[in-house]
């Protein structure tokens, strides 16, 4: 069935701010949505509230509304536009709240707007549990065992009916909030009243608990003619109990047989057809007895996820992008496949690698944060790796991390006894993956690990394989190593450093080495069917095969964009936004631009975004072999946070190119030494610093500097480990906490200006001319990280002669440093003075925003100028009319019970909201500057 | 058992390439048509479908033998291709209903294969140069042998070695007392085309493939199915005249895979010999009668003219192939006849198709009630 002529403007709803459980994913989908109706001729209104998305960018949309995700705000839009029909599956669980209370509201229905996408009378049943449970019933599909608890008392007696262990589940929450496992009477109580106040309708599940039962997810589409299709089945590393955020998961699935996956790939149809008339994407969850294989399914996502967007880029075929043409009528069978662009739509992608995804979590942003895992989501972020092997991808997973690990080893204190290491498997903990190795490394059969972790033998098989490799690795040196077992290793997904290290050498030795023994990365394609077919989409990985598929580049000039890997606190979706500006603006240069990057919940790694796309950690093995392999004119590190500019160094010393800004550049603002000289050649005031390496030094300095001090550790990303302190005693305490947490590294201690308003400015330099893109004011006094602030654009209260000043100083040390591109400052303003604290000369969380306020593509102006292509004086810069926007944080704690909520010097935000205000009588902004006083008389 | 494999084995390609790896299962030299499945699951159930007789097997999923071999889901009772070629092999397997490893099975068989190839540029490399003929050899390698060996090797065109594979005896299958008859002409059969009709409450007689039209008719069944099989349908004239017989009675009747091809050929209608075929558990699928599109289990390396299908006075397409508009399907004039080029039994695969069963059964019903 051709496209619904009926439908000609289609509203899109957002998810609104980040938060753990939903994340940067629903910008990639709400961006393809977007896209793929607006190739259909479509005209697309979006609201969504987040800046820092790449959705909310004009070129994706006809109109859009960066208001709160409130019905008032639909009804304002509806006023405004003719919108046909309103699509509320690519905003996560927020934008089909948000439907359904329209709904309710008879918001659509007055509006004549149709909800596509979705049957929302029948999600009812997806959401509610107790209907989900008689609805299996009815359809013949099994679930597990449970009721529905409506009061305490209830609780506790279907809990004694049941018998332990039980699984709580709130009805109609996100991520898995309030989610438990109980083992006995006594947590139950604990667990049941929260659960049961998590839930908006006061109602929990309690269910029997599948302990050891193996958890799968299955990805469908479906369009108007009712054809389904299979796009991925995604089995978790870990078994149920561990929610799927929270767990390793592998594609496609591995311990699987075909009855198996046929009974579930039966069950999953009937469940989607179970849900009303719809056409779109769907996620269905199942578990499986591994004694006798029986099936029950766990729940069903009528809406696109954080699990399709990974499947999206796990197979490569664009879920979002199709779920959306499905909404508006085509059918399956008449769209083609995306990816080889010649066969059909309609078949069920089949993979030739593997991929493994793992979180990223921010534990230790969360002072007293229960660290085991469970029901509930906890991580932040995630990657995802490719290899042709289980054991390949999961060592290109932990590389992927950034957390030092090279491969599959922890940093694991030494346990003495292996039973101590056993008792650490279970309750699991982010750190369980690395705590198996050691336990197998350590011959705890793997039977015991088995029973005791519900892992799936297979899967400690491959990690016993890595190890294998690993003992024979260490009987020898680089002299010594048979290139048999070198090839062996690298297939293995080893990496070069973890090689050197075990055979005490450098990295650059065994890259050398494996080089002239030919052992190089070989790139594959992701083509959505094993290589049935020719496929021109560029989209690849790497790993060691004997062909390389992916041919030299040609004549065209490339830039390697460097990606920010995965969203964690500190760095998020916002550098994402980034880096796919750069994307285009080097495209706009008439230049080929490269696109490397780890993290498959974002838009950049879509394959439509770059000329190429390498899914591979940022990870330094990785990054060199793709810049041998492209040979680009230059590196772009200003656009991927920290992540990218930590590459720099590397990149210089091995004599890659960077655009823009120069290495020396870059390090003169990241090393506070050289930082504060230059400072005081530049006669720029900034507070009173130090550097301690010991304890004893960090006492010494602070007496000098005066208290209060903030204390930090050198190197580290979002504040982590800052603290404000105020007396020897309590410096002396944080500092051995410090050493302990971070040994070897060197403590920054600052004179903390006390009571100062921080400020920051966002610019871009050319080597001639300065492009200040706004200065934001914060409303939280200095003290309270930059991330976690509400920030003003413009400043509301700073002097006409602060806010020169600011302009002044930024201008000299933009020049004196040389940048070429982008860069933030951000200052401490105190007695009319504005003192320098830190200069990044990279792209900033705060730009997207600053962009979006404006309405001026900043990051596509700054790109321009950092390779070079464009100088300032070549743009008209036309800012959008602003009174006031406002940058407004947004935490997570909810699924930290316990965890102090007290903001400090070290962020813990994990997403924003922007509201714009016409002056400062505004409630809300009266609200918040009421805070700045409580906390400037503190 | 040893974790990975240690001897070498080396795949020779009729074009002359040479791809080395290690040995699996059996040690030793076979020969064989070279094609690739692309299957995620199923590996046990597509080595023991008779259709991949004599043939050399490339699977493109990444891990092969990781959940081991459960007998009861064997399509046939032996290991069928010759050879196999695996990208990583798990010589251990996890999974508690499985009776033995694949290696064990493989060996057990007396099937040659190798790991550790790059089987994507493998599947790359016979996309562009179409199917041809190979030679897996492992152990102590004797090349010139191995060559040698692969020059001797038949072409699969004209090659029946559907009659290889069929019963030598006529048995039974099912409950004596089930309301149809069904005779099945084995040309390899698929176990679950038999568990299929059974379902259907279907008695089952299952004829080798020379068995005459009048034997067949001896015991009276209610409708015949011409099954699955490997080779070139072409040489088996006496299959076609059989299916003639069958379609000219009006007798309800069903052809899978290769014995769709048989009856296109009784009609009439020629075939053909695929670049690459088709091979895997995702090919989508139109029905063109209900323009709802399915996906399929598919292994065939022939197929039927689709342009002499749609020109022919008796017959009509019924299914075609969504990825490249080949027929899968065809309905012939006031016959009672069902003829895919698919396998709705699947095992492995999708179950999307598994209702044409149930319109075999219908149509047995119909006639049933018009002979009465």
């Amino acid at each position: 069935m051709p496209r619904d002529p009926s439908i000609q403007s289609v509203l899109i709803i957002g998810s609104g701010p980040i938060v753990i459980g939903q994340a940067a994913e629903f910008d990639y989908s709400g961006t393809q949505a977007a896209r793929a109706l607006r190739e259909a001729g479509i005209e697309v209104i979006l609201i969504n509230s987040n800046p820092a998305t790449i959705m909310t960018d004009p070129i994706n949309a006809d109109h859009i509304y960066l208001w709160p995700l409130t019905v008032d705000s639909i009804e304002k839009i509806l006023q405004r536009h003719r919108v046909d029909a309103v699509l509320p599956t690519m905003g996560g669980q927020v934008a089909l709240n948000l439907a359904k209370e329209a709904e309710q509201r008879g918001v659509w229905d007055r509006y004549g707007v149709q909800v596509i996408g979705v049957n929302l009378e029948a999600i009812e049943n997806t959401e509610d549990r107790e209907l989900f449970r008689a609805l299996m019933e009815k359809i013949g599909v099994p679930v597990a065992p449970s009721a529905i608890a409506r009061s305490f008392l209830e609780g506790k007696e279907i809990a004694e009916e049941l018998g332990y262990p039980l699984v709580l589940r709130p009805s109609y929450t996100l991520g898995g909030s309030g989610a438990a496992v109980v083992h006995n009477k006594k947590e139950l109580e604990a667990a049941l009243a929260r659960a049961l106040e998590f839930s908006p309708v006061h109602e929990v599940l309690v269910e029997k608990n599948l302990l050891g039962w193996k958890e799968f997810e299955l990805e469908l589409l479906r369009d108007a003619d009712d054809n389904i299709a299979i796009i991925c089945t995604i089995e978790n590393f870990d078994p149920m109990g561990i929610h799927t955020g929270d767990s390793i998961t592998v594609a496609p699935a591995m311990t699987l047989s075909d009855t198996a996956f046929q009974q579930m790939r039966d069950y999953a149809f009937r469940m989607m057809r179970s849900l009303g008339h719809f056409a779109g994407g769907c996620n269905v969850q199942f578990a499986l007895n591994p004694e006798d294989e029986s099936i029950v399914a766990i729940e069903i996502n009528p809406r696109v996820s954080r699990s399709s967007a990974l499947a999206s880029k796990a197979t490569g075929y664009p879920i979002a992008k199709v779920a959306a043409q499905l909404a508006v009528g085509y059918s399956l069978p008449e769209l083609k496949n995306p990816v080889t662009r010649k066969t059909s739509a309609y078949f069920e992608p089949t993979l030739d690698y593997v991929i493994v995804k793992m979180p990223y979590w921010n534990f230790e942003k969360f002072e007293g944060a229960d660290r085991t895992l469970g029901m509930q989501m906890k991580s932040v972020g995630e990657v995802m790796a490719i290899g042709r092997s289980f054991a390949e991808a999961l060592q290109k997973a932990c590389q992927s991390l950034e957390k030092g690990y090279t491969g599959l080893k922890g940093k694991l204190p030494p346990f003495a006894h292996p039973q101590e290491l056993l008792q650490r498997l279970d309750p699991p903990t982010a750190e369980r993956l690395f705590m198996i190795r050691e336990a197998i490394d350590r011959q705890v059969p793997l039977s015991t690990v088995q029973r005791i972790t519900g892992i799936d033998r297979w899967f400690l098989r491959q990690i016993d394989h890595i190890i294998h490799l690993d003992r024979q690795l260490m009987r020898h040196s680089l002299d010594t190593l048979p290139p048999d077992l070198l090839r062996r290793l690298k297939r293995y997904g080893f990496s070069d450093a973890y090689i050197a290290d075990r055979l005490r050498a450098g990295e650059d030795d065994v890259y050398a080495l494996r080089r002239r023994q030919g052992i190089r990365r070989t790139y594959k394609t992701i083509d959505t069917c094993a290589a049935e077919f020719p496929s021109p989409t560029p989209y690849f990985y790497s790993t060691f095969e004997a062909e390389n598929e992916v041919p030299a580049p040609g004549k065209k000039k490339r830039y390697v964009v460097l990606g920010s890997g995965p969203n964690r606190i500190g760095q998020g979706i916002e550098f994402d936004y980034c880096c796919v500006h750069a994307v285009r603006a080097i495209q706009e240069a008439g230049h080929e631009a490269v696109l490397i990057n780890c993290n498959p919940e974002t838009v950049s790694t879509d394959f439509d975004v770059s000329d190429r796309l390498y899914f591979e950690p940022l990870f330094w093995e990785h990054v060199r072999e793709i810049l041998d392999h492209e040979q680009p004119a230059g590196v772009i590190v200003q656009t991927g946070g920290q992540t990218a500019l930590r590459l720099a160094k590397k990149l210089h010393e091995h004599g890659y190119p960077i655009a823009g800004t120069s290495f020396d550049s870059l390090d003169m603002a990241e090393d506070r030494g050289r930082f504060s000289q230059l400072l005081e050649r530049l006669g720029i005031p900034y507070p009173r610093y130090g550097v301690a390496t010991t304890p004893e030094a960090a006492l010494r300095l602070a007496k000098e500097i005066g208290y209060p001090v903030l204390v930090r550790p050198s190197y580290v990303l979002g504040g982590q480990g800052m603290r404000i302190v105020i007396d020897p005693e309590e410096l002396e305490e944080w500092i051995l906490e410090l050493f302990s947490r971070f040994p070897n590294n060197r403590i920054l201690i600052d004179h903390y200006l006390h009571n100062a308003i921080e400020a920051e400015v966002d610019f871009i330099y050319d080597g001639d001319d300065l492009l200040i893109m706004g200065i934001m004011e914060h409303i939280e006094p200095a003290g309270i990280h930059s991330g976690d602030s509400h920030a003003v654009l413009p400043p509301f209260s700073l002097s006409e002669k602060v806010i020169r000043q600011i302009e002044d100083f930024t201008h000299k040390i933009a020049k004196a440093l040389n940048i070429r591109g982008l860069g933030n400052m951000q200052f401490a303003v105190k007695d009319e003075t504005a003192y320098v604290i830190e200069a990044n000369p990279r792209a900033s969380r705060s730009m997207p925003f600053i962009a979006k306020a404006y309405g001026v593509p900043f990051l596509n102006i700054g790109t321009h100028v950092m390779i070079g292509n464009k100088k300032l004086k070549d743009f008209t810069i036309r800012r959008k009319p602003l009174k006031y926007a406002i940058k407004e944080p947004v935490f997570s704690f909810d699924k930290f019970p316990g965890v102090k909520k007290e903001l400090g010097p070290e962020m813990r935000s994990i997403g924003e909201a922007i509201r714009f205000i016409d002056d400062l009588n505004d409630p809300y902004f009266r609200e918040l500057f009421k805070r700045r006083s409580m906390y400037l008389s503190r | 058992m040893s974790w990975l494999p240690s001897e070498s084995a080396v795949l020779l390609l009729e074009d002359g390439t040479q791809w080395e790896g290690k040995a699996i299962g059996k040690v030793g030299t076979v020969g064989g048509e070279l094609c690739f499945n692309t299957g995620m699951t199923g590996y046990q159930e597509v080595f023991t479908d008779p259709s991949y007789a004599g043939q050399i097997l490339i699977m493109t999923a990444a891990h092969i033998g990781n959940y081991g071999v459960r007998f009861a889901e064997s399509q046939s009772d032996k290991v069928q291709p010759r050879g196999v070629v695996i990208a990583r092999f798990s010589p251990d397997y996890s999974r508690a209903l499985a009776e033995t490893s694949l290696e064990e099975f493989l060996i057990a068989h007396g099937v040659v294969g190798i790991a550790d190839v790059d089987t994507r540029a493998l599947v790359r490399h016979i996309r562009e140069k179409g199917a041809m003929n190979a030679v897996i050899a492992s152990g102590n390698v004797d090349l010139e042998k191995a060559h040698a060996f692969l020059s001797a090797l038949p072409s699969m065109q004209g090659l029946a070695l559907a009659e290889k594979v069929t019963s030598s005896e006529p048995y039974y299958m099912g409950d004596p007392q089930a309301r149809w008859r069904v005779a099945v002409v084995d040309m390899g059969v698929k176990r679950h085309i038999l568990h299929s009709l059974m379902r259907e409450d279907c008695y089952l007689k299952v004829f080798p493939l020379d068995a005459s039209y009048s034997d067949i008719m001896e015991w009276a069944p209610h409708g015949v199915l011409f099954s699955n099989g490997p080779g070139d349908p072409a040489p088996l004239q006496h299959v076609q005249h059989v299916a003639k017989a069958c379609l000219d009675n009006g007798i309800p009747t069903m052809g899978i895979c290769l014995g769709h091809q048989v009856i296109a050929l009784a009609m009439g209608v020629s075939t053909y010999k695929m670049h690459i075929g088709h091979r895997g558990l995702n090919h989508p699928v139109l029905d063109l009668q209900s323009g709802k599109a399915v996906i399929t289990s598919q292994n065939h390396g022939f197929g039927v003219s689709r342009a002499e299908v749609e020109k022919h006075p008796q017959l009509r397409p019924t299914f075609v192939n969504l990825n490249d508009d080949s027929l899968e399907g065809m309905a012939v004039e006031g016959k009672p006849v069902i003829s895919v080029q698919f396998h709705p039994e699947a095992a492995p695969g999708p179950h999307d198709t598994r209702y044409l069963f149930h319109q075999f059964s219908e149509l047995m019903a119909e006639r049933h009630s018009e002979v009465k």
